[in-house]
């Protein structure tokens, strides 16, 4: 246990302690080794990093070196990254050999390794992280512990504002005027549908109850998103916090977290967080002597998407299989176990003790007129920096894909980007400078959701694309109500059926007149979205879906149902090179004879395209 | 309690007011406008699922649920726009394209909620045909098949088995496309903790839950020159008989369809009324002798084959409270193999008994072991009220224009004490009334046990009988019976006698009984029109105590010599077995 002038003295000598973290002239003869332990950089061999850096300077006796596991750095495409501070040496793509030059080059002669220094989309060699493109147009609030602290020590966060907030709502504001913060703020629901937060805890509050529970919903499951996942990684006591936050705001002593039992590293770090956060006398009884009381708890998800729908994961905390209820009544007034509850996403609560503490005219300063602060993105898909990145709201697309992004590889260019995951649309080109926020994304079609963005480079066929999408939904849907359950199904087979050249243009009339229905009669969001992804690309790319209908081509050539590859006998100059690659002996020819491919055995897997050097054949 | 708030609001611009609480669904009744339904089932499915029903309310996004959401003051409600017709035509498209469409082949061909709906939207071709779920058909318990290839998944099986019966036999398995209705393990229903009350059949909207059908083994035998062929009818099948040929529920149809029995070629026609006569008699007697001796109390009714499958899966320690009294009509069963086929000079191995019952758990009853003497079944086959509709049907009989007659003799006489053994509280009633003469000697005057009756799920009561103070209990539905078997279980019931049916409503309300639609159970109270209708008999009874009743009096004279007599013992009684929930 310990009092809160013991926390604010932590909070004090830590944050001395921890300078060289965010100051390039901090005054210390320490050096800090970060490593990123998020799950991209652990599945990288990451926790190998640390243990190598570990042993090394054992071995090598080096004093004042420290290695520190910490959150997501966010340019996944460049790990496992090490930085080293104060100095702020940014070394990407590191591997545990490589440890022991950084130590005998960076921190014994004090040289950088160059070989390991980033380079950027322009080739300039990057020193510091700070240099790179990717991070100059990001603004990190709800990210901004991440890659600095170490989740696992609460002192680390304690001594970057940590608890501050709570401390100030707790001494110094009524729940009301917490409420009245947040609401100025501007903050909205980060799940998807943003939801203005103060309204949903102001509802939370005003509900009638003896109970009430807030809950986090850390069920991130669109396919290629991992903010979420990233926060509780990197930064896990500001959703406790935020919690508490919500909790002492609407009147309620216990909260519930909902994780994906496939995040074991956030789940791990977040029971850590809970336990040190219960070991300090944070959460519990009587907390500071303010007479608020909270606890919180983690109940693991079985990885149903439908679960991050709030009302099916109200039905799995209660232990029932995961399926929404009908709304309303809402979970403010009938939420789990038929009392009171606040339901909020990671995102939205790692922005709300930086909205207490920097108010909410600071936070309502950043963004667009309706979408207020920044929003994380875990931007994926062909583009060269994948990664997680955090922008203010109203920054367009060209600057994600683009700027922060590194665009397209191999030279390929941009056809669209998908935000929403299956819940979303697809943005065409022509809607690449639409400034992003809320509005503007559901106007073109598509919806901001949780934040998975993936890019689409000009070789992909929209109409796959969108049966993908339906794909997981259709395998995701919980076959609770009708339209869902079936209609999906029936949507994919359509699209199955136009990707494979057995389509017919009233298919796409047909698959219109489901979307629509399917959108307005199903019970949850979920049900309610699934179209989203057919119905965008109906809108921005009819074309390939007619050429995939009326001339049964795939103007991209990814359906291979559609391609047709053949052989120009011109070009051809019958090496045999083909014919020796073809993996189903496909291809007809001797030598000096021209070649032909046998339609009824070629598979159409492209590899006699590629690998034909007279460029002879074609899809 | 001040009156609930008043609401107004909008209907098809029709303006209505209603109670506060009320929800769209039942408002839009109120106007005559008919929403279609399909997985509502009110009071025990209220979930929204199937989509059937969504409504347009004015400035809210996307389609309310009318069965499940409540009128809001000043809502303008459009419950068939273009838009709306629209989409739920898509809805019952889809759940068409999923659905095995042989309606002509199915039980529920003309009774079917599903087909009334595609009738009513004009639904001439299945525009988003695709892949169909292949489910192998359970047909392995003796009760009931299941073929969830007619499954539309609207859950009121499941929510009936959990919600109401608190049995919980069946969930939904698997996601999206793939889910399914199924049991622990995906096992058959025969083999897990179902205890064939068959209740799942009687919400089920479409054919994918029914019964057993014994009718051709029925058939065969009533060709069979060989056999005689025998029948028996319970209480319960008379009053509710008469509307699987359209006549209003509750119509008792007792005559008629005594004709019909006999048109169909059966050799006698009894009433299973005597057999709850001679239950009655015995019952009363064991309960006496239980009081007397200081047995095992509370004795609990033993009569509802579904009930005593639950009691032997959930309860085994409790089983000494079961009478030992087999059911009305294993007890006639007995008694026509030994008794009636010893005063005819029938072989009893040429007698085929048929028991036309309410119940499907009689199915099972049927065929336990313990239901035999000298290794002949009491009963040889069980039909249920549908089957035995059908079997008229099929006889080419014009059941509404027959005449009535009577049940044949020297069987047939029952009481009006019998007759109330179709619904809850009756047992308990009709014992009361032998057990009140036969402890105090004196003549019972007013039999009415008014505080034994309704729709009450459990009542209690104290009935005074001479100067002895008798506590008793009836509980129907099996949830209800899980809250008197707790009770029994941690010490806290005071009870000396109880009745327990596995039907909410008892036998009149039996899962073999005639299907009524969601809309006909949310408007029309059948409990109660088909309890009143055997009251009615009861009433109309000359004679009304079972002990009364001159066959049974012959019969002891003639044969059983006393009630729990040795005799009596052998043919009447029975033993129960600890059951595995899970084979």
């Amino acid at each position: 246990m310990k009092t809160l002038e013991e926390i604010n003295q932590i909070r004090k000598t830590k944050r001395e302690e921890l300078d060289l973290r965010v100051n390039l002239d901090a005054k210390t003869r320490e050096k800090h080794i970060l490593v990123c332990r998020g799950t991209g950089c652990t599945s990288s061999h990451s926790p190998k990093i640390i243990e190598t850096f570990q042993r090394l300077i054992k071995e090598k006796e080096l004093k004042n070196v420290k290695v520190i596991q910490t959150g997501c750095f966010g340019l996944c495409a460049k790990g496992p990254i090490v930085i080293i501070r104060p100095e702020d040496t940014f070394y990407a793509l590191v591997t545990p050999e490589d440890c022991e030059e950084i130590i005998n080059t960076h921190l014994i002669e004090g040289k950088l390794v160059e070989r390991l220094l980033c380079k950027d989309i322009d080739d300039t060699v990057v020193k510091r992280l700070d240099e790179l493109n990717f991070y100059k147009k990001q603004k990190r609030i709800a990210l901004k512990n991440c890659g600095i602290i170490n989740p696992e020590d609460i002192d680390e966060y304690i001594a970057f504002d940590g608890y501050k907030a709570l401390e100030k709502v707790l001494k110094e504001m009524t729940p009301e005027e917490v409420i009245k913060t947040i609401s100025e703020s501007g903050l909205r629901g980060r799940g998807g549908a943003g939801f203005p937060t103060g309204k949903k805890w102001e509802f939370t509050r005003i509900a009638e109850g003896d109970q009430k529970y807030v809950v986090c919903n850390a069920d991130e499951g669109d396919p290629g998103a991992f903010m979420d996942r990233s926060i509780l990684e990197g930064d896990p006591h500001c959703v406790i916090e935020a919690m508490m936050i919500a909790g002492f705001a609407v009147g309620a002593n216990k909260g519930y977290i909902y994780v994906r039992a496939e995040y074991p590293i956030a789940v791990h770090r977040f029971q850590i967080a809970i336990n040190q956060a219960k070991d300090y006398g944070i959460l519990g009884k009587n907390i500071w002597n303010t007479g608020f009381d909270f606890d919180l708890e983690i109940r693991l998800g079985a990885g149903a998407f439908v679960c991050g729908e709030e009302t099916a994961l109200l039905e799995s905390i209660e232990g029932r299989r995961g399926q929404p209820r009908v709304k309303p009544p809402f979970p403010a007034n009938k939420g789990l176990w038929g009392k009171p509850t606040l339901i909020n996403n990671v995102e939205t609560y790692a922005n709300v003790t930086k909205i207490i503490l920097n108010g909410a005219k600071w936070y309502s300063s950043i963004g667009t007129e309706k979408s207020k602060g920044t929003k994380v993105f875990a931007l994926g898909g062909n583009v060269n920096n994948v990664g997680l990145v955090e922008v203010p709201m109203g920054t367009t697309l060209r600057e994600i894909v683009f700027d922060i992004g590194g665009g397209i590889p191999n030279g390929k260019g941009f056809k669209a980007a998908q935000t929403g995951g299956p819940s979303g649309g697809c943005i065409p080109a022509e809607h690449l400078d639409t400034p992003i926020d809320y509005e503007s994304l559901a106007q073109i079609g598509s919806m901001m959701g949780s934040g998975g963005l993936i890019v689409m480079d000009d070789t992909k066929c929209m109409v796959n694309l969108a049966k993908f999408y339906l794909g997981f939904t259709v395998d995701e849907s919980c076959g609770k109500c009708t339209p869902c359950r079936i209609g999906t199904k029936r949507m994919l087979e359509i699209l199955e059926r136009i990707t494979e050249g057995k389509g017919e243009e009233a298919d796409l009339y047909k698959l219109e007149k489901l979307a629509l229905s399917i959108k307005k009669a199903s019970v949850c969001g979920l049900g309610q979205t699934a179209p989203n992804p057919v119905l965008s690309t109906l809108k921005y790319f009819r074309n390939e879906y007619i050429a995939h209908v009326r001339d049964k081509k795939c103007p991209s050539g990814e359906c291979k149902a559609l391609a047709n590859i053949t052989i120009d006998s011109d070009k051809c100059k019958a090496c045999g090179i083909c014919k020796k690659n073809c993996p189903v002996g496909a291809i007809i020819g001797e030598p000096k004879v021209v070649h032909r491919i046998d339609p009824d055995i070629c598979i159409k897997c492209g590899t006699c395209v590629d690998k034909c050097p007279f460029h002879a054949i074609s899809k | 309690m001040p009156d609930k708030k008043e609401i107004n609001l909008t209907i098809d611009g029709t303006k209505v007011t209603v109670p506060e609480g009320t929800t769209i669904l039942e408002a839009a009744r109120m106007v005559n406008a008919d929403i279609p339904t399909l997985c509502f089932l009110k009071d025990i499915n209220e979930v929204g699922d199937c989509r059937m029903c969504i409504v347009e309310v004015e400035g809210r996004r996307g389609f309310a649920t009318s069965c499940i959401q409540k009128v809001e003051e000043g809502m303008i409600v459009h419950t068939h726009s273009k838009e709306i017709m629209e989409a739920r035509k898509i809805v019952l498209d889809l759940i068409l394209s999923n659905h095995q469409r042989d309606c002509l082949t199915c039980t529920r061909n003309g009774n079917c909620e599903l087909q009334t709906l595609a009738m009513k939207f004009n639904v001439m071709d299945v525009e988003y045909e695709g892949e169909k779920n292949k489910h192998k058909i359970d047909d392995l318990s003796p009760s009931i098949v299941r073929d969830f290839n007619k499954c539309i998944l609207c859950r009121r099986c499941i929510a009936t088995c959990k919600n109401v019966q608190k049995i919980g036999a069946i969930d939904c398995i698997n996601r999206g496309f793939e889910s399914c209705i199924s049991t622990t393990g995906d096992k058959s229903l025969n083999d897990v903790n179902c205890t064939f009350c068959g209740q799942c059949i009687e919400a089920c909207p479409v054919g994918a839950l029914r019964e057993k059908d014994s009718t051709e083994i029925v058939w065969e035998k009533l060709k069979d020159e060989n056999v005689h062929i025998v029948v028996q009818t319970a209480p319960a099948v008379r009053v509710a008989l008469g509307e699987e040929f359209g006549m209003p529920i509750g119509t008792n149809v007792q005559g008629k369809m005594v004709t019909a029995l006999r048109k169909l070629g059966f050799d006698k026609v009894f009433d299973t009324n005597t057999g709850a006569d001679l239950t009655i008699v015995e019952e009363a007697n064991e309960f006496i002798e239980r009081f007397k001796n200081k047995g095992t109390l509370p004795m609990i009714t033993s009569c509802s084959p579904g009930w005593v499958k639950y009691i032997e899966m959930n309860y085994p320690e409790l089983l000494d409270h079961l009478s030992t009294c087999k059911s009305p009509h294993e007890m006639f069963g007995a008694i026509l193999k030994s008794y009636y086929a010893e005063k005819q000079g029938i072989d009893s191995k040429k007698i085929f008994v048929v028991s036309v019952m309410p119940c499907i758990a009689k199915k099972f009853e049927r065929q336990r072991e313990e239901m035999k003497n000298d290794e002949l079944d009491n009963v040889d086959a069980v039909i249920t009220t549908r089957e035995l509709a059908r079997m008229i049907k099929q006889g080419g009989i014009e059941f509404t224009e027959l005449e009535d007659s009577e049940f044949d003799s020297p069987m047939g006489e029952a009481t009006g004490a019998g007759a109330i053994f179709g619904t809850t509280g009756g047992v308990m009633e009709a014992a009361l009334r032998t057990a009140y003469e036969s402890l105090t000697g004196e003549e019972l005057k007013k039999l009415d046990f008014e505080q034994v009756r309704g729709k009450e799920g459990i009542k209690r009561a104290t009935i005074k009988i001479g100067d002895i103070d008798v506590k008793v209990a009836v509980a129907h539905g099996l949830g209800n019976a899980q809250t008197i078997m707790e009770e029994i279980k941690n010490g806290k019931a005071d009870y000396q006698f109880v009745e327990i049916m596995a039907c909410p409503g008892g036998c009149i309300m039996g899962g073999g009984q005639p299907i009524k639609t969601a809309k006909v159970r949310a408007t029309k109270d059948v409990r109660k029109l088909r309890a009143d209708a055997l009251y009615t008999i009861d009433e109309k009874s000359k004679i009304r105590k079972s002990h009364e009743n001159p066959v049974i009096k012959q019969l002891y004279q003639e044969y059983l010599v006393e009630p729990g007599g040795h005799k009596a013992h052998e043919l009447l009684h029975t033993h129960y077995v600890k059951r595995e929930k899970y084979q």
